[in-house]
Formats: C-alpha cells, sequence, structure tokens
C-alpha cells in the first residue's frame, strides 16, 4: 500500500475516455447557455449539440489503432476500470451515431412544437448520450451501474417531455418506476456478486468467481441473475418488455427512436460486458436463460407487432416499438449462443454477430423513424393507414422507408439486412441451439409479414378522389434540412452496406475484446 | 461452338446476371431525351424489351463460346470474395445443368417483355412493372449463375418481393391473399432451407459449392447429412413445388398476370428443382439416399394428386379454372421431376432436367395461351367458355384452337415433343434405381407414375375435347379474335424449341450428361 500512497493521483489517459467526456462537457454548455440564449435564437443550442456530438465522434479516431485503459489499479496495471479496446470503440461509434441522427431528427420538432423546451431537450440528449458511450468502456460493476443510470435517468425526462401532455408523463413514470426496480435489483444482484468475490471489477469477478467458497456458491448464482435483471430491462427483453409501447407513443418521436436504438444498444452492451466478460464461470447457467429469453422475446414482439391495426392512432410507431422487441430477440441470440462456445475466438464471434446486428438495426431503425417523422409533419396521428399512397406524394421517402423496412425484414433487396440475420443464425447454428434457429426463423416469417404489409401500403394507390389537391400541399412541405440530411445518411449507410456488407460483417470474424 | 475467349465469357456471364439489376434501376429513372417513345409507358415497356433482349443476347453467346466438348467443366467462372467474415464470395459459372436454365430464363423473360409491351397487364404504372420484371430476371438467373451456397440463398430470396408484387398489384380476382400465400410459404421454406445450408457450411468450412460437390459429402458425418438435407429440402420442395406443399401454386397461378404465371411456372419452380440436383445431391448424398424412397413416394403422389385434382377441374359443370387446372398439372409435372431426382441414376436426374426445360417450355406457352384466352373471352371458367357443346376455338380462331392444342398434346407427352423425353426417361430411372435404394419400393413408384401419365393424357385431351371442338358456332356467335402478330412472335420460339427438343434430345441430354455423370460421382470422376 506504500506504492498507493505514493502515487496517490492517477495519471489519466483523457485521449481514451474523450468520447463520453466531450458530451458531458457539451452537454453543461449548453444547460448554461440556455440560459442566456433569447426566446428567439433557441436553435443555437441544436448546432452546439450537434457540433459536440460530432466531436465526440471524432474524437474515436485516434482510438481506432489499438487498446487503451485508464483509471487502472495502482497495484495491479492490468485491471482498469476504463477501456478503450475494439468492442468499446464500435458501440461508442453506434451510440454517438445514433444520438446525432436523433438530434437530426429533433431539430425541426423542437422549432415548430414550442410545448418542447429545448435548452432542456438537448442537455439530456447529450446527458443521455455520454452515459451511453460511457458504458461499453466501463471494466468494473460500479462503473457500469453508473454509466447505466447516467444514460437511463436522463431518459426518462425526455420521455416526459412534451408539457402538459398526460400521455406523456404518464410514458415517463411507467417508464421510471420499471426502470429503476429492475436497476435496484440489479444492484443487489452485484452486491451479492461481490460479496462472494471481493471485487467490483469484471475481469478478477471472472477468476475468482471460478473458485468461490462452496457456501458461497447459491450467492454468487444469485447474484448474477440478479445483476442480468437490470440489463435485460433496458433490451427490452420479455417479460421486461411491458413499458415499450406505451414509452415509445408518449415520448416525442425522436426521443422514441433514441430509446430504440441507442437504449438498446445500451442494454446489449451492459449484458455482454456482464456475461461474457464477467460471468463466463456461469455460462451454464445464463446461457440457457438467454436463450429461452430470446426466444421469448422475439415471439411477443413480433406477434405484438402483427396484431397492430393499421388505422389505430399511432400505429406505425407502435409496430416500430413492437418490432424493436423482436429485433432485441435477434440481438440477444448470439450472445445467448456465446455461452455454448468452446473457445474464446468462438465467443468473439458470436458477440461480433450482435454488434454487426446492432450496427445494421440501429441504421435501419433510426432510417425508419427519421420517414416516420416526415410523415408526422403532415399526419401527426402517424397511423400506418396514413401512408398510403406515399409513394405517389413522396417517391423517395417512399422507396427509402421500403428499403428501410426490408432491411429490417430481412429480404432483398435489404442485402445487408439479409446477411446480418444470417450470421445471427450462423451464430446459433455454431451453438448448436438449433431449436432458438427454428424459433428464429418462424419469428422472421412473421416479422415478414407485417413489415411488407407496410411496404405494400406505400405504393398503393392514394385513397379517395381528393388526393390531388392534398398531394399538392402536401408537396409543398419542403423537408427540413436536418430532417433530410439525417433520410440522406440512413440511406447511403444502408446501401453502402448492402453493396459491402463486410463493413460491419467482420466484426463478427475478429476479436473485440 | 464458336471460340470464346475467357475472360470475355466472364464478362458475359457477369453481364447476364447483373444487367437486369441496373436495367431495374434505370427503369425507375426518367427516359432520357431521345428514348421517350410516344408516352413515358411505352418508353418503359420497350426498355424492358430492350433490356431483356440484350440479356437474352448475352445468354446466346454464352451457350455459343461454351465448350460443348467438355460440359461438365464448370466454364466463364468468376471468383472474387465478397464478405470474408461470413466466407460469401462472388462465384459465377455455368456448366451443362446450369446453361439450358440461363438461356430458358432468358428466353422466358424476354418472350414475357415482349408480349408485355403489347398486351401491358391491367393495373398500375408500367414502370414499377418493368423494373419488378427485371429483379425478378436478375434473381432467377443469378440462382442458376451462383456457386456459392450464401449467394444461391440470397438470389432464392431476391425473387420474392417482385413477385409478390407482380401477382398482388397486377393479378386478378384474389390477387392479394394468394400473393401473401405464395411469399409466406417460399419465405418459410427458405428460412428452413439456410439453416441447412448454415449447417453444412459451417461444418465443412466453405460456402463453396464447387469444393462441397467435389467433397461430395466426405467432409460430413451422416447425421450432419440427413439434418442438412432435411432442411435444404423442404426449402426446395416449397419452392418446386412437392406434394403436399403445393398449396400455394395452383392460388398464386390463378391470381397472377399472364406473363407472371409464365415466369412462375417456367423459371421458379426451376430453382427448387435445380437446388436439388446442384446441392442436395453431391454435397449432402448420404442425406439424399436416406430420404430418396420418401422424396419419390411424395412425388408420385403428387403426380397422382395434380392429375386427379385436373381431371376434377376439367369436369362439366365443375366451374373448373383453365389457369388452376394448368397450375395443378405443374404439380403433376414436377412430381416427375422429383422422381426422376430422387432415384439418384444418371438417367433419372437427366430425365428431370430434360422434363425441368420442356415444363418450362410447355407449361410457359399454355399459361401464354390461356392468358390471351381470358383477355378474349373474359373468362378462363371451363364451363363459362365451353357452354353446352364447347367453346370451338378451332371454329372460331382456328390458329388459336391449334396452339392450344399443342400445347396440351405435348404438356401429355406426345413422343415426338419435348414433354416425352423427360418423364420417360425419369420413370426409366425409377425403374433401376441407384444402388442402396429398395428396387421394389421404386418399381411400384414408377408404376404409379406411369398411371399417372396416362390420367393426364386423360385430362389434356378433355380440355382439348372441351375448349377446341363444339358445334359449328352460328353467325350469331361472337368473334374471337386469332393470334395476332405479337402473339406469334412471343409464342413461335416455344413451339419450335418444344418440337426441336422433342425430335432431337440429344442437344440438351449432351449437356447435361456428363455434369449429370461428374455430380453424381463426386471428385471420383
Amino acid at each position: 500500500m506504500t506504492a498507493a500512497a505514493a502515487s496517490l493521483v492517477q495519471n489519466v489517459d483523457w485521449v481514451a475516455i474523450a468520447p463520453p467526456t466531450i458530451a458531458a462537457v457539451v452537454a453543461l454548455v449548453v444547460l448554461v447557455a440556455d440560459l442566456f440564449v433569447r426566446e428567439g435564437n433557441k436553435t443555437l443550442l441544436a448546432w452546439i449539440s450537434l457540433a459536440g456530438l460530432v466531436a465526440a465522434g471524432l474524437s474515436l479516431l485516434p482510438l481506432l489503432d489499438g487498446d487503451r485503459a485508464t483509471f487502472c489499479l495502482v497495484g495491479d496495471a492490468d485491471v482498469c476500470s476504463y477501456t478503450a479496446d475494439r468492442f468499446t470503440v464500435v458501440i461508442q461509434f453506434l451510440v454517438i451515431a445514433g444520438a446525432l441522427l436523433t438530434a437530426l431528427l429533433s431539430v425541426s420538432p423542437l422549432k415548430d412544437n414550442k410545448a418542447l423546451p429545448e435548452g432542456e431537450f438537448w442537455f439530456l440528449l447529450l446527458a443521455s448520450a455520454a452515459g451511453a458511450a460511457l458504458l461499453p468502456a466501463s471494466r468494473d460493476l460500479a462503473t457500469l451501474i453508473v454509466a447505466l443510470e447516467v444514460a437511463s435517468l436522463p431518459a426518462f425526462a425526455l420521455v416526459g417531455l412534451k408539457r402538459g401532455d398526460r400521455r406523456s408523463s404518464e410514458a415517463a413514470l411507467k417508464f421510471f418506476l420499471s426502470s429503476v426496480a429492475a436497476t435496484a435489483v440489479s444492484l443487489m444482484g452485484i452486491s451479492f456478486v461481490y460479496a462472494a468475490t471481493g471485487t467490483l471489477h469484471l475481469t478478477e469477478v471472472a477468476a475468482r468467481l471460478g473458485e468461490v467458497d462452496g457456501q458461497l456458491h447459491i450467492l454468487a448464482q444469485t447474484g448474477v441473475a440478479l445483476t442480468l435483471v437490470g440489463f435485460a430491462f433496458k433490451t427490452a427483453a420479455v417479460p421486461f418488455h411491458f413499458w415499450v409501447p406505451d414509452t415509445y407513443i408518449g415520448a416525442p418521436l425522436p426521443v422514441a427512436a433514441y430509446l430504440s436504438v441507442v437504449g438498446k444498444a445500451v442494454g446489449f452492451t451492459g449484458l455482454i460486458l456482464v456475461t461474457v466478460v464477467a460471468f463466463p464461470a456461469y455460462a451454464d447457467v445464463w446461457g440457457p436463460v438467454l436463450a429461452v429469453l430470446a426466444a421469448l422475446t422475439m415471439t411477443v414482439g413480433n406477434v405484438a407487432a402483427l396484431r397492430q391495426v393499421g388505422t389505430r392512432a399511432y400505429s406505425a410507431i407502435r409496430l416500430l416499438a413492437w418490432s424493436s422487441v423482436g429485433q432485441a430477440g435477434y440481438l440477444l441470440v448470439p450472445i445467448a449462443s456465446a455461452a455454448y462456445a468452446d473457445s474464446p475466438a468462438e465467443t468473439d464471434k458470436a458477440i461480433g454477430a450482435t454488434v454487426a446486428y446492432a450496427l445494421m438495426y440501429a441504421a435501419v431503425n433510426l432510417g425508419a423513424f427519421a420517414v416516420a417523422a416526415l410523415v408526422a409533419r403532415t399526419r401527426p396521428l402517424n397511423r400506418i393507414s396514413d401512408y398510403r399512397g406515399l409513394y405517389a406524394n413522396r417517391p423517395l421517402a417512399a422507396l427509402v422507408l421500403g428499403f428501410f423496412l426490408l432491411c429490417l425484414a430481412g429480404l432483398p433487396p435489404g442485402i445487408i439486412g439479409l446477411f446480418a440475420k444470417v450470421t445471427v443464425f450462423a451464430a446459433a447454428v455454431d451453438a448448436g441451439l438449433g431449436w432458438l434457429a427454428v424459433v428464429m426463423a418462424i419469428n422472421v416469417v412473421i416479422a415478414l409479414y407485417y413489415y411488407l404489409r407496410w411496404t405494400a401500403v406505400l405504393f398503393r394507390a392514394p385513397e379517395g378522389a381528393a388526393p390531388e389537391g392534398a398531394a399538392k400541399a402536401e408537396r409543398k412541405h419542403a423537408v427540413p434540412l436536418p430532417l433530410a440530411a439525417a433520410l440522406v445518411l440512413t440511406t447511403v449507410i444502408g446501401v453502402a452496406l448492402s453493396g459491402a456488407p463486410q463493413l460491419v460483417l467482420r466484426f463478427s470474424a475478429a476479436a473485440l475484446f | 461452338m464458336i471460340d470464346i475467349n475467357d475472360t470475355v465469357m466472364q464478362y458475359l456471364l457477369a453481364l447476364v446476371v447483373v444487367l437486369p439489376l441496373l436495367g431495374a434501376g434505370a427503369a425507375l429513372l426518367p427516359a432520357p431525351p431521345g428514348l421517350r417513345g410516344t408516352s413515358p409507358d411505352q418508353a418503359v415497356l420497350r426498355h424492358g424489351v430492350t433490356v431483356t433482349g440484350v440479356v437474352l443476347l448475352a445468354a446466346l453467346a454464352l451457350a455459343a463460346g461454351f465448350d460443348h466438348d467438355d460440359p461438365a467443366r464448370m466454364q466463364a467462372t468468376t471468383d472474387i470474395s465478397w464478405i470474408p467474415a461470413l466466407d460469401v464470395r462472388i462465384h459465377l459459372g455455368v456448366d451443362g445443368i446450369s446453361l439450358p436454365l440461363l438461356v430458358l430464363t432468358a428466353l422466358l423473360t424476354f418472350l414475357c417483355a415482349l408480349y408485355s409491351y403489347f398486351k401491358m397487364p391491367a393495373g398500375p404504372s408500367p414502370k414499377a412493372f418493368v423494373a419488378l420484371l427485371l429483379v425478378l430476371e436478375s434473381g432467377t438467373l443469378a440462382t442458376f449463375a451462383v456457386l456459392d451456397l450464401l449467394l444461391f440463398f440470397l438470389a432464392f430470396e431476391m425473387v420474392l418481393i417482385p413477385m409478390y408484387f407482380l401477382i398482388a398489384r397486377w393479378g386478378g380476382d384474389q390477387r392479394r391473399a394468394a400473393a401473401w400465400k405464395f411469399i409466406l410459404f417460399t419465405l418459410l421454406g427458405s428460412v428452413v432451407m439456410l439453416l441447412g445450408l448454415l449447417l453444412v457450411g459451417l461444418d465443412s468450412g466453405t460456402f463453396d459449392m464447387m469444393a462441397l460437390a467435389t467433397d461430395n459429402g466426405r467432409g460430413l458425418t451422416t447425421s450432419v447429412q440427413v439434418i442438412a438435407a432435411l432442411a435444404i429440402g423442404i426449402g426446395l420442395a416449397v419452392k418446386t413445388p412437392m406434394w403436399p406443399l403445393h398449396s400455394w401454386l395452383p392460388d398464386a397461378h390463378t391470381a397472377a398476370p399472364t406473363v407472371g404465371s409464365v415466369l412462375l411456372a417456367g423459371v421458379l419452380l426451376k430453382m427448387g428443382t435445380y437446388g436439388f440436383v446442384r446441392i442436395i445431391l453431391p454435397i449432402t448424398p448420404d442425406g439424399m439416399r436416406e430420404f430418396a424412397p420418401y422424396l419419390a413416394a411424395f412425388a408420385v403422389v403428387g403426380i397422382i394428386y395434380g392429375s386427379l385434382a385436373c381431371l376434377a377441374l376439367a369436369k362439366r359443370g365443375a366451374k373448373g379454372d383453365l389457369k388452376r387446372l394448368i397450375a395443378y398439372s405443374s404439380v403433376g409435372h414436377m412430381g416427375f421431376v422429383l422422381l426422376g431426382i430422387a432415384s439418384m441414376t444418371p438417367t433419372g436426374v437427366n430425365g428431370a432436367l430434360f422434363a425441368n426445360i420442356a415444363h418450362g417450355l410447355i407449361t410457359g406457352l399454355l399459361f401464354f395461351l390461356v392468358g390471351a384466352l381470358k383477355d378474349r373471352t373474359g373468362s378462363t371458367d371451363l364451363d363459362a367458355l365451353a357452354e353446352q357443346t364447347g367453346a370451338a376455338l378451332y371454329g372460331k380462331a382456328p390458329r388459336f384452337g391449334a396452339l392450344l392444342a399443342f400445347g396440351a398434346v405435348a404438356s401429355l407427352g406426345l413422343p415426338g415433343l419435348a414433354g416425352f423425353w423427360g418423364e420417360m426417361l425419369a420413370l426409366f430411372g425409377a425403374f433401376d434405381p441407384a444402388e442402396g435404394l429398395s428396387r421394389p419400393a421404386f418399381l411400384t413408384f414408377m408404376a404409379f407414375g406411369a398411371f399417372g401419365t396416362l390420367l393426364t393424357a386423360a385430362y389434356m385431351l378433355i380440355v382439348v375435347r372441351r375448349v377446341c371442338m363444339g358445334a359449328t358456332p352460328g353467325p350469331a356467335a361472337p368473334k374471337i379474335a386469332d393470334v395476332r402478330g405479337y402473339e406469334f412472335a412471343a409464342w413461335t420460339p416455344l413451339v419450335a424449341l418444344t418440337v426441336l427438343a422433342g425430335l432431337w434430345p440429344a442437344l440438351l441430354l449432351g449437356l447435361t450428361d456428363p455434369a449429370v455423370q461428374q455430380l453424381l460421382a463426386g471428385g471420383k470422376a
């Protein structure tokens, strides 16, 4: 302990921690600036936030070359709380890009809708993004929980941000209560694990879990199970999924998009870190549990999405919400497969499949939300029947949405969706989880039905005889620049990935940790 | 026949696959100046004819440059890495098995595009129609040209969306339900197939069909082969379709527009049987041996079932739909193809491949004819057409009636026409199945299959009797236009090839036989 006393102040690798730090600092800047910016100039805050997110994204560049770690134990330099390895960088990229796209989607609704307080919105979004970016880098259980909460707490507020909207506040409350309960359970699990192993660092936990005292065995097992609950909640895995549809509808549309992508990424990253890095010794416990969760999640999500009636209010958002539950099920499959891996290389491969799928999903799902945001400008109810004849009014938007939906369904021309599903299937088949692969196969067919049904609606002739005037009016509504940018960005990513799937699929063939 | 440089051959094959896709993209864009034609619709339909025409020419050039002395060798091969992470390679090539199918696809699509140019099916704009037709062509051509399991799956899936929209947008009654049935059945099958393909690929460490075929299943344990053959077989059997997985087919055919039916029967069904020959036979031979008797049994049930269904539809007062009848006859014909494959002998497989092509030509022609008949009379209901004595097409439109009778007798397997050889060889194959397969069982199957040909003859002749013959129409009877110029253009190639293949079967068998011999022998030959 003398060595520790000698260097009480640690050297911090600022470059390594730049991405979450930049996001957090810009969040504070926006919060303070909000006090000084006049009412008419609030858009300035949006540009500051966008610039901040771009800067955070650029700060990932120096991290590409190799592993960096900081906040290490003084006694043992190999045990660190913050690591910027390939896995971290990829997930941070996903989170920051997701937040950036969300921000682009938010600019014009914030300008048009005075019920949304701008300064608070940007602060909360950036704060949540900072937490989400911190999470993949955390390598101890305490940091992990802190990051999880930093990512979640602002999200509750974002959901409830619509002033005077009862549904919005109710959704926020629902989201908040269930989430906090899940976190509490998780914390209890972590305390059990700490009691059994005496450490919070993931790698140390992994090492010591293998040789836990016989008496503490049950304690450790319970701890592992309870810890997983908190993360399963964030991924909206069944049975922790019930908050999803109401929350998505109650939240402002960009926030729903944010939750469906970044919120999910947070949950998955946590789940991967906890299962694969910290608890590999208990793979026989969490492996089957996750496999069953995956099967349940995709089935419940897809069946519920299938039952959406197109003429109901917000049915498009509802469908996206439920389908995101279904997609969460696919994302869980490779993590469950990782439990059955024979070698670390196979584990990496399985995790890579989840990462690749998540990247694909993030791009196309945000794209679908972007088109939904576009349609919501003229048809705020966002029913699926409102999309009828979209091709006649806005051919490009319709083609793009059709492409995104088919990517989600995994059918050509959505080639990247198809191959991302193939990697997930491959992980399951490789792990010998044949039954899970079959369940997923059936789910893919169910999902195709509702995605294609929506796609078919886009290309049908517009309803009624009035559309001539209405169509003209709709065409006059120019697409705001940020929204157009988000659309172009997601489309370019989707198309580029379809041409060269290797861009994301390479993660499923290389070591991430 | 003609000596074409290897590199040129490579580009030709790549062009055949990619050009329709580019054409589909171009179809959605506004026409450039100078190509505007008389109207945007006309311009885009002409664009479709041009692109499919160029593809057909490229396919013919490919066939001409193909080394016919060595059809067992993969020619015009391209092998580029595409997705290293999944070990997916863009591996293209043609041999004696795939070449006839490539040419058939290019030909039928061209004829469909030509036919639509003059007779666009009722529905939304032709722009989307042409684009979908071209994507469909690209997908089918790719299925026959790729040599990588995952790429095969991609190509297999590529046809689903265009066909769905072709049926759902330009189809007849109940088109939406039929389109859903088509896509859900096929997708369920193909996802199961994907699991089988992944099992093969992950277990053997490669997705390359050539390497796997040369390996001939030696790298896979019997249990893996059995599971893989079952999974892949289900996917392909849905597409083929094999009884009892066929129920999507009659609905889809009945609802689809004419060109949709032609392509569905002429080309899409072949993707299933091609997969059996290209994937299951050489890559999982042990698994295939396990399932061959069942496959043969289902095939025979399909033959009998299809014929009986047709007989029931052809009966007076059954309100049978002529399109539906031809669709059911497809189930029977594809039964022969499956029986040939199940025999696992060179004779049977050659017969299957021959019957494949013959069915494409003949059923394609029949669907064209029935579609044209529907345009003329407004109905394909046999009872409505035949009324009391018969529709008397011979009297009202002699050329049209003769063509229909020609298609019908070709379909029933008249010697001298294309339909004969394939089915006879398939039955021959079943007469003497491969080693290890139960001969008595296959003899029984053969007997039932032979009986099926009789039933086929029966219903086809009833159709001819009821549609072509009948009392001399009175002067007041509504006129039916005879064959028009563009119809002649679209149908003559099919008629000519049916006769050619019937009189000179060696033209096709000479191509397929060496390739089949090598396929069945694996790396040993």
